[in-house]
């Protein structure tokens, strides 16, 4: 089926069968590779955009049903690694291998924009994300350094 | 094998020199930004660093950027001969060539802790070849001796009379030159760069989407392909009715294999679809019955059949003759690797050969198979590295990148091939289960006087490299247990290989996984049997160990070993030396209701020699010890009728944010020879963690994982 996309402040026009998940529209047919394949079932949240706002695993999420909501991508986050996170990412110097740091970002940034000073539980609670290289302390001095900037 | 890698240096350099920075490297660039770059007029002036009129230096990297950091370690080592600006250094990944092999394996490849150690010397000497042309450029540029010449931060400077000239305006002129014989390098107290924490400089394409990794790959006409291996370990593909997946919009072709089959489509959905709507039949061949209990049961037998001896001292008697014997037995599971990219590559046949594209450890162990099966020189297979979405061991293997060549070759266009996270979990080249018997003898004192181990295990040198393998002694298999730091008279150990079905790879720190377990835990066991703190028991046998020893009371300082732990925690502790590096961790625990586990502290310590860049030796002691703690806690392969039963993260659990203990890690400086990073953390931490909860509940673990034991990670 044919239908409407609105990614980083841009209308598509995608045609693809009603099942197909947003992170295979965004990789494949948008070239917006930023947004990454961990899993494919949402349980490691590689593939976290936000859809209006709110965090979402797009490996799952068809990409039919959010047509008309605003999605944003790692690469909507900022155009120059402005974004509050993003220094503080540099700053903390997280990723390593940084297969899931885009997730981990949008993640953060979703969560951010709710509860701009989190505390630590609410940290816990809000990065469910998986990171195999073991990043996850730096994630979490890193968000508490952009809460502060 | 070296037959075929006699590409030399020569011709190498003669084709990177034609190519004038042109030379295609790291991922697919368009043909307009190759453009660019040849009209930047680089200059090449070794196979290591091009030097562009802009004073930008790129310097290549020769070892796969997995996490571990080498695309800034590496770069920073040549950079400090170089006298580079380091503000002006970019890294780039090096073509699969044989000028780029790892010094200590023979061929390009990534593993064993060994991209900085291996690389250490030729690219302080290839740094220093080219500051010292750079300066005879400058030299002959002002008709001064090339003594009065000095180079610092990207320019030489002229001493006498002030006149400087930066690097890009020197480098053509110096990669003319003839490179010296002979080049003197710095001393370490000179070094202003290596042994400075450095930014990463992959960081910022990491934080922006940018990074291009291996399902990255973008090409002119790629299609996308998925897999289905046989689901029993060895089985193949008998036959299987394709109609079904051409049926699903977007499936271009079904590629039979020999043991498996894929599905090329116009994107990973479609081939994905088609692929579900697949029912091969399948020859499932002599691993059909096979089981974690069957495994387990011919480990245990082993435990009383025949053996090789992988090492001995003293006398076996000694054991007999102890005033008290403990003996115990533990085991641990198979484990996946499960890196948060699964496994991809991309392929693409032309007339003259193959080129592909993955995130790979093993550049040179690609372009062996792929050249094997398809009947090309190891030269015709041409090997582009991305970054790579973790490695951790998985991607030493070609398996990902010669399906994805043989379906390109089927459907004659680019494909990029990637795996489904089940077919990740469910065909990967496992950690070994492995089965020990220890066996200690105290004398009346308590001290140690025999040790004795038996490991049962499958032998991954007997597939992945067969020379290694001697007298029935898999150094892989026996690392960490054939040798220990502590001084104990009488010991043996002893390897009965037993081979299953189940295909075992290198999974970080490889044999070091399971038999630090088992030798640290069970080391607590005799200090324990000899009512002696653990700490202590283990200083006394490490008087002839001095570096041991330093590391051990450093971690077990920052952890306030000597104070006791707040209500309710408890501590645990173990040591041990992998890839040329030491490292102790001692870690802080509570148990609560419902065997609720919490990690609270690790404090580690680590002696790696040499150090590059602090930061990133801090972050792999991290990265180490959660991907022990998260195997440690749950990790678990199990097999039914040949198969795998876990298939995705929902049934292969891994450590979250939540769950993740405080880590503190300590540099110690011995001076020693350089050490590797990425693996060495791993080791300690299950005996560690296994001990604090021997101290706070009286229940000694001996088997992995602690999930089931009925403890949940809290």
């Amino acid at each position: 089926m044919s239908f409407s996309l609105r990614v980083n402040g841009r209308d598509h026009r995608v045609d693809v069968d009603d099942d197909t998940p947003l992170l295979w529209v965004l990789r494949d047919n948008l070239g917006l590779t930023g947004t990454k394949f961990g899993c494919g079932i949402a349980a490691c949240g590689a593939c976290t955009v936000h859809v209006d706002g709110v965090a979402t695993r797009s490996c799952v999420t068809p990409a039919a049903s959010v047509s008309g909501a605003e999605i944003t991508t790692i690469e909507g986050l900022s155009a120059d690694r402005s974004h509050k996170l993003q220094r503080a990412w540099i700053a903390e110097d997280v990723p390593q291998c940084g297969y899931c740091q885009s997730g981990m970002i949008m993640a953060a940034a979703a969560l951010l924009a709710e509860t701009p000073a989190p505390g630590d539980s609410e940290i816990d609670d809000a990065i469910t994300n998986i990171c195999r290289c073991g990043t996850y302390n730096r994630v979490r001095r890193a968000i508490k350094r952009a809460a502060e900037a | 094998m070296r037959n075929v890698m006699t590409v030399g240096r020569r011709q190498f350099l003669q084709t990177g020199a034609a190519a004038a920075g042109g030379l295609v490297i790291g991922f697919h660039l368009p043909a307009h930004r190759r453009g660019a770059r040849a009209a930047a007029a680089e200059a090449v002036v070794n196979a290591w660093l091009r030097i562009a009129p802009d004073d930008t230096v790129t310097i290549l990297v020769a070892h796969s950027e997995m996490g571990q950091g080498v695309y800034t370690s590496l770069p920073m080592i040549v950079a400090e001969e170089l006298e580079a600006d380091w503000s002006k250094v970019r890294a780039e990944m090096a073509p699969a060539d044989p000028e780029y092999r790892n010094r200590m394996f023979g061929v390009q490849a990534t593993g064993g802790s060994t991209s900085v150690r291996s690389s250490f010397d030729h690219l302080r000497q290839a740094g220093a070849t080219a500051r010292e042309m750079l300066r005879q450029a400058a030299a002959e540029r002002w008709g001064v001796p090339v003594a009065e010449c000095h180079a610092s931060g990207g320019r030489v400077v002229h001493g006498p009379k002030g006149w400087q000239a930066t690097y890009g305006a020197l480098a053509e002129a110096a990669a003319r030159l003839a490179p010296p014989a002979e080049v003197a390098l710095k001393k370490p107290a000179q070094w202003t760069l290596i042994g400075k924490p450095t930014p990463r400089l992959d960081t910022p394409a990491k934080v922006d989407g940018s990074a291009v990794f291996g399902v990255d790959v973008k090409l002119d006409g790629l299609l996308v392909g998925t897999v289905m291996a046989c689901p029993v370990f060895g089985g193949r593909l008998r036959t299987v009715d394709q109609a079904p997946a051409l049926a699903v919009k977007g499936v271009r072709a079904v590629v039979p294999l020999d043991d498996a089959v894929v599905v090329v489509a116009d994107g990973y959905w479609p081939a994905l679809k088609g692929l579900r709507a697949l029912a091969p039949e399948w020859d499932e061949g002599a691993n059909a019955a096979m089981s974690s209990a069957s495994i387990r049961a011919e480990f245990m037998a082993a435990l009383d059949g025949p053996a090789a001896v992988a090492a001995a001292a003293g006398d076996d008697a000694a054991l007999a003759g102890a005033a008290k014997q403990v003996e115990a037995v533990y085991e641990v599971p198979f484990l996946a690797h499960a890196t948060m990219e699964p496994m991809n590559a991309t392929a693409h046949v032309t007339a003259d050969g193959v080129e592909i594209w993955a995130p790979t450890q093993g550049q040179g162990p690609i372009q062996f198979a792929v050249g094997a099966a398809l009947g090309l020189e190891p030269g015709q297979v041409k090997v582009h590295t991305t970054f790579l979405g973790g490695g951790f061991g998985r991607r030493f293997e070609t398996d990902f990148a010669l399906q994805a060549v043989l379906a390109a070759k089927a459907v004659g266009a680019p494909v990029k091939l990637i795996w489904s996270r089940e077919e990740d979990i469910r065909h990967d080249f496992y950690r070994p289960a492995a089965v020990a018997r220890l066996r200690g003898g105290l004398d009346a004192g308590g001290r140690p006087v025999a040790w004795q181990a038996r490991l049962v295990c499958p032998s991954i040198m007997t597939r992945a490299l067969p020379d290694y393998v001697k007298d029935g002694i898999d150094p892989s298999s026996v690392e960490g247990a054939a040798e220990m730091p502590y001084r104990i008279a009488n010991r043996r150990t002893e390897y009965a290989m037993k081979h299953t079905g189940v295909p075992v790879g290198f999974w970080r720190s490889v044999g070091n996984s399971q038999n630090a377990f088992f030798v640290e835990s069970f080391l607590d066991e005799i200090a324990h049997a000899a009512g002696a703190d653990p700490l202590d028991f283990r200083l006394r046998l490490l008087d002839e160990a001095p570096r041991h020893r330093a590391v051990l009371e450093a971690a077990a300082e920052t952890a306030g070993w000597g104070s006791p732990p707040p209500p309710g925690r408890f501590r645990g502790l173990a040591l041990h030396e992998s890839f040329g590096s030491i490292v102790a961790e001692v870690v802080e625990i509570s148990v609560g209701d419902g065997k609720a586990l919490s990690v609270h502290k690790v404090a580690c310590a680590v002696d790696c020699g040499v150090v590059v860049n602090p930061d990133t030796v801090v972050a792999q002691m991290e990265s180490g010890i959660v991907y022990g703690l998260t195997a440690a806690l749950f990790g678990e392969i199990t097999l039914r009728d040949g198969r795998v039963e876990q298939g995705n993260f929902d049934g292969y659990e891994m450590l979250r944010l939540a769950q993740m203990p405080e880590i503190a890690v300590r540099i110690v400086d011995s001076g020693a020879a350089i050490g590797g990073i990425g693996e060495p953390s791993t080791p300690p931490i299950a005996p560690a963690v296994a001990n604090a909860i021997f101290a706070a509940t009286g229940e000694r673990v001996r088997s992995l994982p602690l999930v089931r034991h009925g403890f949940a990670a809290a």
